[in-house]
Order: structure tokens, then C-alpha cells, then sequence
């Protein structure tokens, strides 16, 4: 074991960790921050996916060792000041893309770090964007409409509200 | 996984003598290694993380070479190198295993399916590690299988800027590692064309069509060259003769992007 | 102009803000003060007998609290199947015993051979490694018509053959059946694999038992669509606990998909654990374990003839299928390929003569059960696919063979036991056309083509059957459990509404959409009334999420309490008012004298019945909660019309879909935007089915694909956008808010739309092709073009 720190939305976070720790298991069990879902093994369903020093990145495949000294971002610091819903979870929530919720997070904060670098990024940019976050409820419909609306462009053309 | 020490040096010397230990591996972006940890296939006693070696970093380009760090991510690669190469690494993964994973790390990994061997084959590359430079011609020898030394560090990749090139992948539908890739390169001297995904053997330079390139280069000119369908990989996803076509098919289009 | 509120409006989700801040409850986000970690050996050969298993090493390594095997679980009871099939004959299904770990035969890869309970996951993991097994290898049995040869490996000894049953349904005379076929104009013929899938939640299931000492009580979280039924089934039939002594809680689940229905062994497991080591037992699932251990859906190999007469009527139908049943019975996997699927055969279509055969097989692979549509969309996919065949064979535009073929009186009594009690096909299908722009397809093709692409159009129908009902029937066709469900209004003093139901939102929206139906009854802010669900130490009772049923039977019963609730409060606001209850109106939330103006407010009668000062004490209990139960009088059938248009890449086979348009008929409908979701993902599921997904098993019983590496899932550039119309819609006629369900519609319309588009895409490229089997990878493609 070892002591392991790093800066989480904001706030000083340390812990103990294995080296064999997962940054998705810090940020779970050692800070209790269980927004970060962890639904693969193989670095593919992206439920894990948070922000390190900017980029985002599979919180289930990187250690929490690798993190030390970093900037990490997770689902529990996206909402604004006030507790409200930032731009995106509000199109999010707006254009009910979501259903279990479980997939969520990681959609949010990929969506997050692809507006950042393109902030009007077309439907193909999305979809292609997206390659690394799975959801089975929503057949991706309403998450790649949300993001369109969360980055100003009028979806209201888009079949079905 | 099973435990393990972490360490993180940061230069290449301390990487080096931190290999030295008894089943101490290198960690560049995890991107496949943790993976594999997870699934228990591998037991380090200690990993070494490169990622804080900054002599390891960059991408650039200066009189017609491209030099790359060995702990370059694919998308810094994606973002600096030539237009061809930075196609292809835009390509990998997905955008979070770009930001994590290292070309150094897949390249030691050679992965049968990973788009990066293909490319190093075509553009002419020199494999630069703590000890050694490696052709590229001479790195990769079969699957997950490399020129690399026990403990020797991938520090940085050269590659020769191509007249033209272009690189095409078919996606395997599930894992999107390539179920077949072929980067065609025109050199003045010739064109290399080299193929990944597909053979039993990892990646190689499809000689023949190198040759039908060379003389003529026109997605013409491969008509009638096919791969041995033999050599191809069957698996759920694809039957040998499906990738052997796959390879022309894809071929002809690099070629086509480029006419 | 859309509604704001109530029935038919479109709120926002309520439950989205937590989902969206991480705020969430999920199983596993639960951690329990002192818990211990289960990590389960499993099976890494499908078929073996297990000669000795050694775990003193094991029991040795640190932090180990306790291993079990098969042994210390012979004394609790199997997992139960939750439906008995008799067979053609009259006899009971084959039922072996499912034990919670394997008691002496390794019956597929992923069967639990031992639990390791410790510290921590890694030690449990540790621990398991130290395990030795000796294990004798045998046959592994994959293929089903291997399984059913003479002479093949029984998957259990103790059984007569690999058969489950020989199932029959509709016309079960052999030989009527063939002088219909006899007397056709004409026959189509189609050979068809319905794929293996694995229904994969985005969230693994995590079970976690808890025991108390001090009062002998247990709970278990666990991921479930149906906490009670789980409850139910662990206490009464695997550990023979007291079921008021257990307390079963789903928090948050992260999607089902029916995977989430059954009673898995991991629960029981947990339950058990906690008592035996003193410990809260945690499981958390990995996605590899979930490959091997959750329930896989369809696998069925299907022989479905069509006959129809000169004129192009259907006339007769006939399907022989083999149904995968896996290694055990689980929970609800004998109802699937027979009652769920043979009843749906004949589709939308007054087609007279059916004949509809079904042997379910053991293997020495994963159980089979109910994933999304479970039985429907293998009904519905041969059909659609063999009544295509039927069209190109015939020169007819498939449209118009539907059309023509069309049930369109009801109530319609089919030759497979339904009774349709209502439905518009002509009007689903004149929708689709205008959604999916029929007439402009030549002009997108001609496109396609131009770049060198195949384009095809392909269209569907489909009949589904939701709220599995009544409880009765039910009974006499084998279900070992009631159908109906329950809830339970209760008001507060101050007028604001928790109901408890025994449905359960995984995804649904119930939380947001059961709210819309009280406030509007009641005629107050939707803000007012909660659900509680998921818990069977708060809910009463409740059968849980599946099968489509949660607003057609639970809101039914939600209704009903609503309705006792109002009843009641109109008796105390007439007392208030001094009037007859029978002249009471209520709107908006304020009572009414009729022909007055008098008046009182919801608050105020709902303070009355618990501070009863002014209250008819000698007529009328104070408080103001009610139950319901429901048991629906028959099913309900939402039905649709799906097209699909798809572009072909000659050169590799690659299949994109290019548009997607369903026109459904829901019935009734409470929240027009979560249904539109509902129908967005059951899409994304058949597309999946019908391009991507594969559990492909090797011949030694290895599952290939057996992480998302190999078992291709659909991703946001798999699909595009749809084209979702509910515009169409008539009213169930038999329960109270005139709802049909609209869950699994999606994945049962979508692949043979997708499939047919396909092959018209291919022929219109000239080539000889009628069908290849799902999924319809690039390379499956290919081959088929090129066979």
C-alpha cells in the first residue's frame, strides 16, 4: 500500500492504494464517488470514463498510481455552482437521452471532452465520437440528439420527441 | 490482477534499471496490459510506468523524417504526425484509449489486429529504443512477438515522410481492431504496401503488390494479385478467403484515395 | 397543442437529475459495514464430472472466511423453473435439479464449481486459484439435433434424453395440417436460425446478502427487474426461509432486458454466505463472469413452411423448431419458445390452419430465457421472413401480400389460442408507408447505386402479446406463478401521494410516468405523487418488470387503488359538504357539490381522514391508503408496421442502415416521449440482433464470443436516426387506461425488416440470395454473395 493523491472536482483526494488499484476503484470505494460505473473488463462499454488533467480517459484502465498529481474530473463535478444541471445534462435530461442511467456518466463526460475540442460537431462526428461508450436502453438516438442540442444546433428536425 | 509494485522513473535510464528486476514490465498507456492484468494472463511483479519520462514524448517533423516518442499517445499522434499515419491513429480505439494509449506500447505489444505495425512496415521506420536502433522491416516477428530484449524500452519511432500514402482498415465489428488494414506508401524508390489484421503470421509487406505498385501505381494494377488465402486468419468474424479479399479490396482502395 | 401534464403529456424525467450527477443508488454502489467478497470458481469446461475438489490450500492463503462447494448446498433445494410445459403426449417437461453450485457434474463453462468468500475480491480471487480440481472430461453436447440423435452424451444422466419437451400447439392434427398444404397453389419453404444473444445490461448483476443475528431477518440487494418474485423463489423452493424473515431490495438497476428477471444462484448464494460466515457477502459481476452467467435469449433453428392458395391467401402455416434450454431450467425458459412464441404464429394475419411444433433441447451451454420480446420476435421473425421469401417467389409486392392477408375484424380469435381484442393494421401500415416515404425509395436507390452501392427496402409486421394474463389461464397452461400485480396508494395528511408498486423501473420511467396517471386522476401537481418501488420490505406485493406489462397490469392496479382513493375521499368531502357522495364531482383537485357551489380542496379532505374531527367515525375508517390487485382479463396487443432501408457494400458485404422508420399502435399513451425512447431502444436491440450479435459456441462448448471484444454490440455509428410514429392508436379494450405496452416492441419489429432489406438489396444487385442467417456480419454477407 501506498499513498496515493490527486486532485477529484476540484477538492485535494487522497487515499491508500495497491499498486493494483484502478483509478474506477479509487474514485468508488476509497472517495465514494459512485458515479463512475465500471460495465466491462475489456476497456470497451465506457461507463468508467472521466477527465485526467483534461482528457478523458477509462477510469477502469489506468491506475490509481498513474493518477497521482492529476486533475480528474467525474460526473459528480459537472453540475454548475448552484447544483444545476450543467448544459449538457440538461439536454441530456431535455432530450431523454437516458434510460437506466447506468451508461450515463461516461456519455456525459465523453460528450463533455468532445465539445470542448469541437463544439459544433455534426451527427457522423458523434456517432464516430461515441465509439467507446455503449448503451443498450436508447438505441443512441437521443444521446446523439442531446449532444447536438447541447452544442447550440437546432434538432428540432430530428423524428420524434 | 494480481498485486504488483508501481513505479514511475522519470528518465530513461531509471526506467531502465527498474526494469532490471525480476518480472518488472513496462506500463506505457495500459491500454491493452491492464486489460490483460484484469483477466490475470500476465504476473508482473512490478510495473513501470514510461509515462513520465518526457524525453519519451513528441511528435515532429523536420526534413522529411517524423520522429515520434515511444510514450507519444495515439492522439498526439493523431494530432502531429503526418497526414496518413495521423489518419490511422485517429482510428484506434476510441477517443479515451487515445488519450491513454502509447505508440511504444503497441508497438511492443504487436497485436495481430493493431493498426500501427502496418504503418511502421510501409513508412519505412527505425525503431529507436535505450539501446539500439531497429529497422522496422526487422521489429515485428510474428504475433505479440518483437525484436525487443527482455527490459529494452521502444524511447522514440522515425519514419520516412512518404510522397503519398494512405492507410485502410476494416473494422472486426466487435473489439474495431482491424479484421484487415493495408497502408500503401509511395516512396520515389517504390512503394511499400503492408498488411495487418489478417495473416497468421501478424503483419507483412505484400511483396507482389509492391512490385505491381511500383511499375504502375493504379488500383488497375493490382487486378489479378491476390494474398494466399491459406496464410489469412479465420475466426468468427471472418473466413480466410474473406480477409484475403478483404486485403485486395482495401488495397485497391488506398491506392484509389491516393490517384 | 401536446399536454403539459397528466396522461399523454411529456414531463421531464424526475429520475434523470440523479442519474445525471452521479447521484444514482446502484447495486453496487452499496457497500455494507464489515462485508466479505464472494469470488465464484467457475467452470472452464462445459461438460466434466467432478471426481474431487481440494481446498486446503486455498482455505490457507490470507483472508479467506470460508469456501463453499457443491456439498454445502445439497441440503437447499435447486433453482426452480417458473413454468411447467406438458408435452404433445400429455407427459411434464424433462426438469432437472439446477443446484447453486455444481453438485458433482460440470454442466456448462461458467457453472459455479466453488465459492471462495474473503476480505477482499482479489484475496476471494486469490484463494480460488489455490483451488484444485479433478475434474473427468466428457462429450460436450452444443448442437441441438447432435443433443437429440441416438446415442448422444445426456447433459444429465439421471434424465431420459437431451429433450425438454415435444411441444405442440394450433391445429395438433398432423394430417389436416398436411392436406392443407397438400391443396396449396403454392409453398414456401425457409430454414432459419434465430441468433444466440446475450442481453448484456450495461450494468453486471451484484448481489449482497445480509443477516441479522439479532432478529434472524435477511436482506439481499440485488440487480432485479422483480425483487418479490425473487423473494419468493429463494425463500420457497432453493433455501426454505420464512419469507417474512427476508426482505429483498433492487435499488437502481442499470438496465435488465429480461436478463434481470430470473433467480440466479448468485442471490441465493449471497443469502445463504451471510448467515454461514457471520458477514455481509457481496458479489459484483464482471463482464466476463455476465457472458457465462447471466441468461442468454433466442437460439432457436426453425423449419416454417407458408401455404397459400391461387389467389395468394395464406392458407396453412406450419414451423418445426429446436429450442436451446442450456444446461438447466431457468427461471422462465420453458415458457418462451412455447407459449410466448407459439401463440404469436399467426402474427396479423387471418391465416386458418396452424401447426406449430417446438422441442426444447439441454446443451452444455449458458440457460436460455426471455431477452427482450422472449419468443415473440423469434415468432415474428420467421413469419415476416418466410412471408417475404413467399412475395419474391410469387412476383407480389410485400406490402400488398400483407395487406391483403390482414386481420381486420375484432375481436379475432386466432388458430393459436388469442383472442386480439383490437388493432388497425391497414392504418399501422399506411402510416409506415407515409413515415418511411415509400414512394420516394427508387430515387434513393438509384443514389445508393450510384456510388456503387446495393440499396434495399425491406418492411415488416409485427403482433405482440404483453401482460401475460390472466392468472387463471395462465395456470392451466403450466405458469407456476399468478400474473397479475399490486399497488398500493397511500396519502399523507397533507394531500401528497407515495404509491408503492410492485413494478420496477430499470430504465422505464415509471418514476416519472406512473405520477403522470394518479395526479391526473386526481387532478393535482404531478409533483405531489411518488413511486416507490423495488423493495419488498416497503411494497406489498408485485410481479415485477417484464414482458412489457408494467403500465398495462401495474398501472392498472395503481388506477384501481386510485380509484378507492378517490371513492373514499368523496364520502369524506361529502360529509365536509354536507352532501349526498353521490353527487361529489371531483376536478382539479377540488371536490364538488353538483349543481352548487360549494366546495373543497384535495388538502382538505385528505387532512380530514387523519385528523378526523369532523368525519363520519361510525361509517368510515380514518385514513386514506388503498390496495389493488389486477389481473388483467386477457393480454394486451400492441402492433406495428417497421421499415428498413439498408446500403450494401458489394465490395466487402458491409450493411449500413440508412433509415429506419416503425409505426406502432400502443394503444393509449401516458408519456409520448419515454415511449418513443422505449421504441429507440428496442430498435437499437434488433438491429443489433440482426447485424451484430452472436454467442457462438465452439464444439467443445466455449463460448467465442465471450467478452465485448468478440460479441459485437451496437455502437452510436451502428444506427441512425429513427423514424418513430404512434400516431395510430386503438385502445385496449379491457383494462382501465386502454394500454397495450410498448417495452419490447422494438426488438421484436426490427430484424426481419432489416433482414429483408438486405436480400432485396442483394437481388436488386442481381444476385441470387433469399436469406442468410443473423447476424449479418460483413463477412456472412460476403459469403453469401460470392457462395
Amino acid at each position: 500500500m501506498a499513498k496515493v493523491s490527486m486532485t477529484v472536482n476540484g477538492k485535494a483526494a487522497s487515499g491508500e492504494a495497491e499498486g493494483r488499484m484502478l483509478l474506477s476503484s479509487f474514485l468508488r470505494e476509497e472517495l465514494g464517488l459512485t458515479g463512475t460505473h465500471v460495465g466491462c473488463d475489456t476497456s470497451q462499454c465506457g461507463a468508467c470514463v472521466v477527465h485526467v488533467d483534461g482528457k478523458a480517459v477509462k477510469a477502469c484502465t489506468m491506475l490509481a498510481m498513474e493518477a497521482e498529481g492529476s486533475e480528474v474530473s467525474t460526473i459528480e463535478g459537472q453540475a454548475n455552482a448552484d447544483g444545476s444541471l450543467n448544459v449538457i445534462q440538461q439536454a441530456f435530461q431535455d432530450h431523454h437521452g437516458l434510460q437506466c442511467g447506468f451508461c450515463t456518466p461516461g456519455m456525459v463526460m465523453s460528450a463533455a471532452a468532445l465539445l470542448k475540442d469541437n463544439p459544433k460537431p455534426s451527427e457522423a462526428e458523434i456517432r464516430h465520437y461515441l465509439e467507446g461508450n455503449l448503451c443498450r436502453c436508447t438505441g443512441y438516438h437521443n444521446i446523439v440528439k442531446a449532444i447536438m442540442a447541447a452544442s447550440g444546433q437546432d434538432v428540432s428536425s430530428i423524428a420524434a420527441e | 490482477m494480481y498485486e504488483f509494485e508501481f513505479e514511475k522513473p522519470s528518465t530513461i535510464a531509471e526506467a531502465v534499471a527498474a526494469l532490471a528486476d525480476e518480472d518488472a514490465q513496462a506500463l506505457g498507456g495500459g491500454q491493452t496490459l491492464i486489460p490483460t492484468l484484469k483477466q490475470r494472463l500476465a504476473m508482473p511483479s512490478k510495473l513501470v510506468s514510461l509515462a513520465g519520462i518526457a524525453e519519451m514524448k513528441g511528435v515532429s517533423i523536420a526534413d522529411g523524417v517524423l520522429t515520434m516518442g515511444g510514450g507519444a499517445t495515439h492522439a498526439e499522434v493523431a494530432a502531429d504526425a503526418c497526414a496518413p499515419l495521423a489518419a490511422l491513429a485517429a482510428n484506434i480505439g476510441d477517443p479515451a484509449v487515445r488519450n491513454r494509449g502509447t505508440l511504444g506500447g503497441s508497438l511492443a505489444n504487436n497485436d495481430p489486429a493493431a493498426d500501427y505495425p502496418a504503418a511502421m512496415l510501409a513508412l519505412k521506420s527505425t525503431i529507436v529504443t535505450n539501446a539500439r536502433e531497429i529497422a522496422g522491416d526487422d521489429f515485428f516477428q510474428g504475433l505479440f512477438e518483437t525484436a525487443l530484449e527482455e527490459g529494452e524500452i521502444i524511447t522514440s519511432v522515425r519514419c520516412e515522410i512518404p510522397e503519398a500514402a494512405n492507410y485502410q482498415k476494416f473494422a472486426q465489428p466487435a473489439s474495431r481492431f482491424a479484421l484487415a488494414g493495408v497502408f500503401v506508401a509511395k516512396y520515389a524508390d517504390g512503394v511499400r504496401v503492408a498488411v495487418t489484421g489478417a495473416s497468421e503470421e501478424g503483419v507483412f509487406r505484400w511483396s507482389e503488390a509492391e512490385a505491381a505498385l511500383s511499375a504502375n501505381f493504379a488500383p488497375d494494377a493490382l487486378a489479378g494479385i491476390s494474398v494466399d488465402a491459406g496464410s489469412m486468419i479465420a475466426d468468427l468474424h471472418g473466413s480466410k478467403e474473406y480477409r484475403a479479399h478483404l486485403v485486395a479490396v482495401l488495397a485497391k482502395r488506398a491506392v484509389a484515395a491516393l490517384a | 397543442m401536446p399536454k403539459d401534464n397528466g396522461i399523454g403529456a411529456s414531463p421531464k424525467r424526475r429520475e434523470d437529475v440523479r442519474f445525471l450527477t452521479g447521484a444514482g443508488n446502484y447495486t453496487d454502489d452499496i457497500n455494507v459495514h464489515g462485508q466479505a467478497h464472494v469470488h465464484f470458481l467457475r467452470a472452464d469446461v462445459a461438460h466434466a464430472t467432478i471426481n474431487s475438489i481440494d481446498t486446503s490450500a486455498a482455505e490457507a492463503m490470507p483472508g479467506v472466511v470460508k469456501i463453499f462447494t457443491g456439498a454445502d448446498f445439497a441440503e437447499v433445494g435447486g433453482i426452480p423453473c417458473g413454468w411447467g410445459v406438458t408435452d404433445r403426449h400429455g407427459n411434464p417437461q424433462q426438469e432437472p435439479r439446477h443446484p447453486i453450485i455444481a453438485d458433482g457434474t460440470i454442466r456448462h463453462v461458467g457453472e459455479i464449481v466453488a465459492a471462495v468468500v474473503a476480505d477482499t475480491p482479489e484475496q476471494a480471487r486469490d484463494a480460488a486459484e489455490a483451488i484444485e480440481l479433478d475434474l473427468g472430461d466428457k462429450p460436450a453436447v452444443v448442437d441441438m439435433a447432435a443433443a437429440l440423435g441416438e446415442g448422444s452424451t445426456k447433459v444429465h444422466e439421471d434424465l431420459t434424453s437431451n429433450l425438454c419437451y415435444d411441444w405442440v400447439f394450433g391445429n395438433d392434427d398432423d394430417a389436416a395440417v398436411q392436406a392443407a398444404f397438400d391443396s396449396a397453389a403454392h409453398v414456401t419453404t425457409l430454414e432459419l436460425v434465430n441468433n444466440r444473444l446475450v442481453a448484456n445490461p450495461m450494468e453486471p448483476r451484484v448481489a449482497i446478502g445480509e443477516y441479522s443475528r439479532g432478529t434472524d431477518e435477511y436482506t439481499l440487494h440485488t440487480t432485479s427487474q422483480n425483487p418479490h418474485v425473487i423473494r419468493l423463489l429463494m425463500c420457497a423452493f432453493v433455501l426454505g426461509l420464512p419469507e417474512h424473515k427476508v426482505r429483498v431490495v433492487a435499488p437502481d438497476v442499470g438496465g435488465g432486458f429480461g436478463s434481470k428477471i430470473f433467480h440466479y444462484a448468485e442471490e441465493a448464494f449471497c443469502t445463504h454466505a451471510a448467515k454461514a460466515c457471520g458477514r455481509a457477502v457481496k458479489w459484483t459481476s464482471t463482464r466476463s463472469e455476465a457472458f457465462i452467467s447471466d441468461a442468454h435469449g433466442r437460439d432457436h433453428v426453425t423449419k416454417i413452411e407458408l401455404a397459400l392458395d391461387a389467389d395468394n391467401n395464406f392458407t396453412a402455416l406450419r414451423t418445426n423448431t429446436l429450442a436451446n434450454m442450456g444446461a438447466y431450467l431457468s427461471t422462465f425458459s420453458t415458457s418462451v419458445p412455447s407459449y410466448l412464441h407459439g401463440t404469436l404464429m399467426a402474427g396479423n394475419y387471418k391465416t386458418p390452419v396452424i401447426q406449430v411444433n417446438v422441442k426444447t433441447v439441454f446443451t452444455n451451454t449458458v440457460p436460455v430465457d426471455a431477452y427482450r420480446g422472449a419468443g415473440r420476435p423469434e415468432a415474428t421473425f420467421q413469419l415476416e421472413r418466410v412471408i417475404d421469401k413467399a412475395a419474391r417467389e410469387l412476383g407480389a409486392d410485400p406490402i400488398a401480400l400483407r395487406r391483403q392477408n390482414f386481420i381486420s375484424e375484432f375481436p379475432y380469435e386466432t388458430p393459436v389460442a388469442l383472442t386480439y381484442d383490437t388493432g388497425d393494421y391497414v392504418a399501422t401500415m399506411d402510416k409506415l408507408e407515409a413515415v418511411a416515404d415509400v414512394a420516394g425509395f427508387a430515387a434513393r436507390r438509384a443514389a445508393s447505386e450510384a456510388k456503387g452501392r446495393l440499396r434495399g427496402f425491406g418492411v415488416n409486421c409485427y403482433i405482440e402479446a404483453c401482460g401475460i394474463a390472466p392468472s387463471n389461464i395462465v395456470g392451466m397452461l403450466g405458469a407456476r406463478a399468478g400474473l397479475y400485480d399490486a399497488a398500493t396508494v397511500r396519502v399523507n395528511a397533507t394531500g401528497t401521494i407515495s404509491v408503492f408498486v410492485g413494478a420496477h423501473s430499470h430504465g422505464q420511467g415509471h418514476e416519472t410516468s406512473f405520477p403522470q396517471v394518479v395526479a391526473d386522476m386526481i387532478g393535482i401537481d404531478e409533483s405531489m405523487v411518488d413511486i416507490v418501488h423495488g423493495d419488498t420490505g416497503r411494497v406489498p406485493f408485485g410481479m415485477g418488470t417484464y414482458g412489457s406489462r408494467s403500465i398495462a397490469v401495474c398501472g392498472s392496479a395503481m388506477v384501481r387503488a386510485t380509484e378507492k382513493i378517490i371513492a373514499k375521499a368523496k364520502k369524506i368531502a361529502a360529509h365536509l359538504m354536507e352532501a349526498s357522495d353521490a353527487d361529489i364531482e371531483l376536478k382539479d383537485g377540488q371536490f364538488t357539490v353538483a349543481g352548487t357551489d360549494k366546495s373543497v380542496a384535495w388538502g382538505d379532505v385528505t387532512l380530514t381522514a387523519y385528523v378526523p374531527h369532523n368525519y363520519p367515525l361510525e361509517e368510515l375508517e380514518p385514513g386514506l391508503e388503498e390496495t389493488a390487485f389486477y389481473d388483467p382479463a386477457n393480454f394486451t396487443y400492441p402492433s406495428g408496421a417497421y421499415a428498413c432501408e439498408v446500403e450494401v457494400d458489394p465490395d466487402t458485404g458491409k450493411v449500413s442502415i440508412e433509415r429506419f422508420s416503425a409505426a406502432d399502435d400502443f394503444g393509449n399513451i401516458i408519456n409520448p416521449m419515454i415511449v418513443d425512447g422505449q421504441v429507440h431502444g428496442g430498435l437499437g436491440q434488433g438491429i443489433g440482433q440482426a447485424l451484430l450479435e452472436n454467442a457462438a459456441y465452439d464444439a467443445d462448448g466455449q463460448l467465442l464470443s465471450a467478452s465485448f471484444m468478440d460479441y459485437a454490440m451496437p455502437r452510436a455509428d451502428d444506427v441512425p436516426f429513427y423514424q418513430v410514429d404512434h400516431s395510430c392508436q386503438t385502445p385496449c379494450t379491457h383494462n382501465p387506461l386502454g394500454v397495450k405496452g410498448c417495452g419490447e416492441a422494438g426488438a421484436i419489429g426490427s430484424p426481419p425488416a432489416v433482414v429483408n432489406a438486405v436480400i432485396d438489396a442483394l437481388q436488386s444487385g442481381g444476385k441470387d440470395v433469399t436469406h442468410i442467417d443473423m447476424p449479418l456480419s460483413p463477412a456472412r454477407v460476403w459469403a453469401a454473395m460470392n457462395g
